[in-house]
């Protein structure tokens, strides 16, 4: 925990606590952390937080969204109650009333809690792996089936098309019909 | 003495298991059916035994019997009875029981149902279940005894975790563990064949059913579990791409892609290799999502070491499960002969198209679930990969996918005319044109993408109507003809149907929920009111009441729309002073249509005003409509007279419709 020493006494040691509980059901972990942090159940974002200018105050919110709270399982500031989040919630609240850009806003945070709390990891050499995965498993899938395409291709043939005239295709439909009909109608009787 | 009788009908139960490991495999390459029948048997008795521990326990948990130590940690003798049952499975050691219960059920099923397989193919299938078995009775065993008794007998158990106190602990645990374990079976049928070195496509036919129910039961249990988190969470949120979710996700999408891949196999006898990978590796997945969730790894590294036992013997039946599939995999799977050419515009270029975009996607929730993990392990590096990163990149995969939907049912097998497919749609896609603009009308342009998202979601419905449209005619027939075309139909097809257009309703109610709900986060004294979305909500006061084992104090609030009311909504907070005074927010929810007014309560304030949460859900209900739409298509398609039949015969019927 380089971030912050105190995170220990708030957060860690419930999650401690709960951490048997979740394992046991798959049942989500927040719901654990919750019900330990429930003797003072709070909302995640709270009325005194929010700020008097609406446009700020949605700014705030977005840049929440993709905040972690670093002593809760995978959640994002704006909706964790931990003691922590909401600290992160209002320091971020005001970055943004000092006139700080969004941008700026995520920057400051990161220099102060490390790459942690971004719950989109920005991407460098040590995520590169994460976000090129989805497009190269894509890519590779593609290329394997081209592959085996060819491969069929090489080892067998589909059979020429035989293009059906127009009166071919109407005998064929007249007599898949009266199948269709006599296949019902003797299915039922 | 029941508790006892419990953990020695576990033993046995391992003892049958150990014993069908081997003799069907031997019996089977001897071609002595004695040996192969003998796991007809075993299995049979191995689910009595394991139903008979199963019932030892829960009889533990009804009677509050808390000299068994399980019990004594997960239970009150105050609880009410229904939760007495579901505790069972609310801890560790009671869902592992649950895990193996299932299981033999499964294997039992097939013991006592599999009347047409190949006897070779049966016994095979019962061996690799027991395999399964086996390691699963050693685990409980040897690191998770449900049935060890305490010393000194406590008067009073330390009751179930309040959050679990709630009916979804009675339905999402048993649905998601049917998913998970049902998998098993497409695993052993995939190993069984492996073994076998043969697979034709009635081995298609054979897996599909079980494949069907397991994916059923996963698609009812995750959407159980969003359900929950929505309402229990106390912020309406419906998905968190938490790990735990996502270790669920993962078998389900390979899943829904077993289940495609396997029609090709079935209908064209092509895709064997892959339908084959694709069985080991769904039930890899569950065994994935069954040890992260187990062992505490994704908590935190350090858990681990807490348990070290359990997170250790987990991961060695994960490696010796799917690492010696996979192994059995690349020295068998060359041998299978592929069969079933078709051209690059065909119904078997949908599924495949199909099945690569959700092994992509299934592949990214891998990595984005595990990367951290792995990461830190190796430089300590920590990072965090949350829904943010899920949306970007899950989001796009789901867009080709779903727009090929509609065409996939439209295309002729072997080869297809894509141009004829798209003027087939034109309707669909007129419907979704309008649909699109007739948002941005009324919405506005503030979100640019939902529009766009709910005309796909038309789109796919439109699509849907337009397959059951065309199969039964609708436009040249007259009325008594399409009722009885549409009667005829294999009810596979309107399976199908069914669960693709539940994709558009589920979609629907995801863009709506997100984009257009409306959210306040305000302090109310009592006597005042709160307007959200043309609904007044008037503050009434506090009540307090007792509940079985806790305390309750609610908050009253009358709902009125234009001054007349239309509900009464109740949020409230619970104590439970069995559980050192821990306590649990209940959200009140208001439904209307498959809207829903949403509303939690926070603190009190020193001014005697209340903190409140209310939202506005415009249509969040179609979220889990549509996905037990899409459970109810498995069902209808499970149903269907092909599978009860079984065994593929030569068609000396008339078949009406290539059915799906």
């Amino acid at each position: 925990m380089i971030f912050a020493p105190w995170l220990h006494k708030d957060g860690c040691a419930e999650m401690k606590q709960g951490s048997g509980l979740w394992m046991a059901l798959s049942v989500r972990f927040l719901l654990v952390v919750m019900a330990l942090l429930g003797s003072a159940p709070v909302f995640a974002v709270q009325v005194d937080e929010i700020l008097g200018d609406p446009v700020l105050e949605t700014r705030a919110r977005a840049i929440s969204h993709d905040l972690r709270c670093m002593v809760c399982q995978n959640q994002s500031i704006d909706d964790s109650e931990a003691p922590l989040a909401r600290d992160l919630r209002l320091l971020v609240r005001e970055r943004l009333k000092a006139g700080d850009s969004d941008g700026q806003v995520v920057d400051y945070m990161v220099a102060r809690y490390g790459e942690f709390v971004l719950l989109k990891p920005r991407l460098s050499w040590h995520t590169a792996i994460l976000w090129v995965a989805p497009l190269a498993v894509l890519i590779a899938g593609f290329f394997t089936i081209g592959f085996a395409v060819r491969r069929q291709a090489a080892g067998g043939r589909l059979p020429a098309v035989a293009v059906l005239s127009e009166e071919e295709r109407r005998q064929l439909k007249a007599i898949e019909q009266a199948q269709l009909d006599s296949a019902l109608g003797g299915r039922r009787t | 003495m029941i508790a006892e009788l419990g953990h020695y009908a576990l033993v046995l139960a391992l003892a049958l298991a150990l014993i069908q490991s081997w003799s069907p495999v031997v019996g089977a390459r001897k071609g002595d059916v004695a040996l192969m029948k003998l796991a007809d048997s075993t299995a049979v008795a191995q689910f009595a035994f394991v139903a008979f521990a199963f019932g030892a326990l829960t009889f533990c948990y009804v009677t509050s019997d808390f000299s068994v130590a399980n019990v004594f940690e997960n239970s009150h003798s105050q609880m009410p009875l229904i939760y007495k049952y579901t505790s069972v499975w609310g801890n560790h050691e009671g869902s592992m029981m649950l895990w193996v219960l299932i299981l033999s059920f499964f294997g039992a099923l097939v013991a006592a149902f599999g009347v047409n397989l190949p006897s070779s193919l049966k016994a095979n299938v019962l061996a690799v279940q027991s395999w399964i078995a086996a390691a699963f009775y050693l685990f409980i065993l040897f690191t998770s005894n449900p049935f060890r008794r305490l010393a000194e007998v406590p008067l009073e158990g330390r009751d179930l975790n309040p959050i679990l106190q709630d009916f979804g602990l009675a339905v999402h645990p048993p649905m998601l563990y049917l998913g998970y374990v049902g998998f098993s079976m497409a695993f052993s049928f995939a190993v069984a064949a492996l073994i076998e070195g043969r697979i034709d496509p009635a081995w298609a036919r054979w897996v599909r059913p079980w494949t069907l129910l397991a994916w059923m039961c996963l698609t009812v249990g995750i959407a159980g579990g969003s359900y929950w988190a929505y309402y229990e969470l106390g912020w309406g949120g419906f998905w968190f791409w938490d790990p735990v979710e996502n270790a669920s996700l993962m078998p389900w999408l390979a899943g829904t892609a077993l289940l495609h891949s396997a029609v090709v196999m079935e209908k064209r006898n092509a895709l064997k290799v892959w339908t084959i990978l694709l069985a080991i590796l769904t039930f890899s997945l569950s065994l994935i999502g069954t040890f992260l969730v187990r062992s505490g790894v994704l908590t935190s590294v350090h858990t681990f070491s807490t348990d070290p036992s359990r997170g250790l013997f987990i991961l060695i039946i994960l490696i010796a499960f799917i690492g010696g599939s996979l192994a059995l995999f690349a020295w068998r799977a060359p041998a299978l002969k592929q069969g079933g050419l078709f051209a690059p515009i065909s119904r078997e270029s949908a599924l495949v198209f199909n099945n690569l975009f959700l092994a992509t996607a299934c592949a990214t929730v891998f990595v984005g679930t595990l990367y951290p993990l792995v990461l830190e392990m190796l430089t300590g590096d920590k990072i965090s990969v949350g829904g943010p990163f899920f949306n970007l990149t899950f989001g796009p995969l789901f867009v080709p996918l779903l727009i090929a939907v509609p065409f996939g049912p439209l295309l002729a097998w072997k080869r297809g005319d894509l141009y004829g497919v798209a003027q087939r749609l034109l309707a669909a896609c007129a419907v979704a044109m309008v649909g699109l603009a007739a948002v941005f009308a009324f919405a506005g342009t503030k979100a640019v993408l939902a529009p766009f998202g709910i005309g796909l979601a038309l789109f796919v419905m439109a699509g849907a109507v337009t397959d059951i449209a065309e199969r039964v005619d609708l436009r040249s027939l007259s009325l008594a003809t399409i009722g009885r075309r549409a009667a005829g139909l294999p009810r596979s097809a309107w399976g199908t149907v069914l669960a693709h257009f539940a994709l558009g309703i589920t979609l629907t109610g995801i863009i709506c929920a997100s984009t257009w709900g409306s959210e306040r986060i305000i302090a109310l004294k009592p006597t005042q009111t709160v307007s959200i979305s043309g609904y007044d909500l008037s503050f009434d006061g506090m009540i307090s009441r007792n509940g079985s084992n806790y305390s309750e104090t609610a908050a009253r609030f009358t709902v009125r729309k234009q001054g007349a009311v239309i509900g009464v909504m109740e949020p409230s907070k619970r104590l439970f002073p069995s559980r050192d005074g821990m306590s649990t927010t209940e959200a009140a929810l208001l439904t209307r249509g498959v809207s829903q007014l949403y509303l939690s309560l926070g603190d009190s304030n020193a001014d005697g005003s209340l903190a409140l949460r209310l939202y506005y859900k415009p249509l969040v209900l179609l979220i889990w409509l549509g996905a037990l739409v899409m459970a109810f298509g498995g069902a209808l398609s499970l149903s269907d007279r092909r599978l009860r039949i079984g065994a593929p015969k030569p068609a000396a019927r008339i078949v009406a419709q290539p059915a799906e």
